[in-house]
């Protein structure tokens, strides 16, 4: 296992990992979504109350698991980064950042949607709504950080840092609805006591949680293996850079 | 299925907003994978070499 984690931390053994991995991820995701989207269209039946807005939640839970899943991946990238300073942590971070902001928009959008119809309203100012809109606020302002600094050694520091300040919100989301009086209806699947959802319903709920987990490894490493391939054009394109200086000339301090 | 149900509109537009948002994503993705590679292999043909390819650096 050790031995194996070594391997990893090197980015020529990880391109060529990921080059093998990908096609069969992909293949996996493809086929475990299309069961859960036929089991979200076709398997489920309505619920009782929601009726058949409930195969809205087929697509909002999951998304919102991920979209907490995604920035813990960032906050344990992030400790790799500022103590071990592992070649490939940085990397794994910055890449997750855009997919969790998906992840994170979608949840949003969705429960919009369902909310609409169910609750009558578009959006509230209630504490789990609005700690998910500022975790979609941390993903774009992470973003915007490591395309602010141009050394990726330094955005990847200062990221870092942000990022173990912004997991404060990760137990305020997932605690939100037991520590407040919220609009949103609390845990129904995590819990103490088990699950209170119908077997009906949960088989599907969870088969799409395996279908977007399996698409978010597949988009995770893809883009880990773009921002590795970004990191060496750039390396080269200074070492051409430097080549093609007039003798004599010297380069701009912190370039 | 649900078509009679007086909420597929929602249902359809929360699906569509899924399929759209996470397909914008892959297509990024593919097209940054292109995007790179083909600036390395403009980079190799320039004759650019890292100052080493023993991996281990990200920046080497």
């Amino acid at each position: 296992m050790g031995m194996a984690l070594t391997d990893l931390a090197n980015p020529t053994r990880f391109l060529a990992l990921v080059a093998r991995a990908l096609p069969w991820l992909a293949a996996a995701t493809a086929i475990v979504m299309a069961i859960a989207f036929y089991l979200a269209f076709f398997g489920s039946p309505a619920d009782y109350q929601q009726g058949s807005t409930v195969r809205i939640m087929y697509v909002h839970v999951p998304s919102a698991w991920l979209s907490l899943f995604c920035y813990a991946l960032m906050a344990a990238a992030s400790i790799g980064t500022l103590v071990w300073r592992h070649p490939l942590a940085d990397v794994s971070a910055k890449a997750a950042a855009p997919i969790g902001a998906a992840f994170t928009f979608i949840c949003l959008a969705t429960g919009s949607l369902w909310g609409r119809p169910m609750w009558g309203t578009w959006w509230i100012w209630d504490a789990r709504l609005t700690s998910q809109l500022i975790l979609l606020l941390m993903y774009l302002g992470l973003m915007a950080l490591w395309r602010a600094v141009d050394d990726p050694g330094r955005a990847g520091r200062a990221a870092a840092v942000l990022t173990l300040v912004g997991t404060i919100n990760l137990p305020i989301i997932k605690f939100s609805v037991d520590w407040w009086n919220t609009l949103h209806q609390p845990a129904s699947v995590f819990r103490l006591d088990g699950p209170t959802i119908h077997p009906s319903i949960l088989t599907p709920l969870l088969v799409a949680a395996i279908a977007f987990t399996l698409l978010f490894v597949t988009l995770h490493l893809a883009a880990m293996r773009n921002e590795i391939l970004r990191r060496r054009v750039r390396a080269m394109q200074m070492v051409a850079a430097q080549r093609e200086m007039p003798a004599g000339a010297a380069p701009v301090p912190g370039e | 299925m649900f078509g009679s149900d007086p909420h597929t509109g929602f249902i359809l537009a929360s699906y569509a907003v899924t399929v759209i948002t996470l397909g914008l994503v892959a297509g990024w993705i593919v097209v940054d994978h292109r995007t790179q590679k083909a600036r390395l292999a403009d980079l190799e043909a320039r004759g650019v070499t890292r100052r080493s390819a023993r991996g281990g650096d990200l920046a080497s």
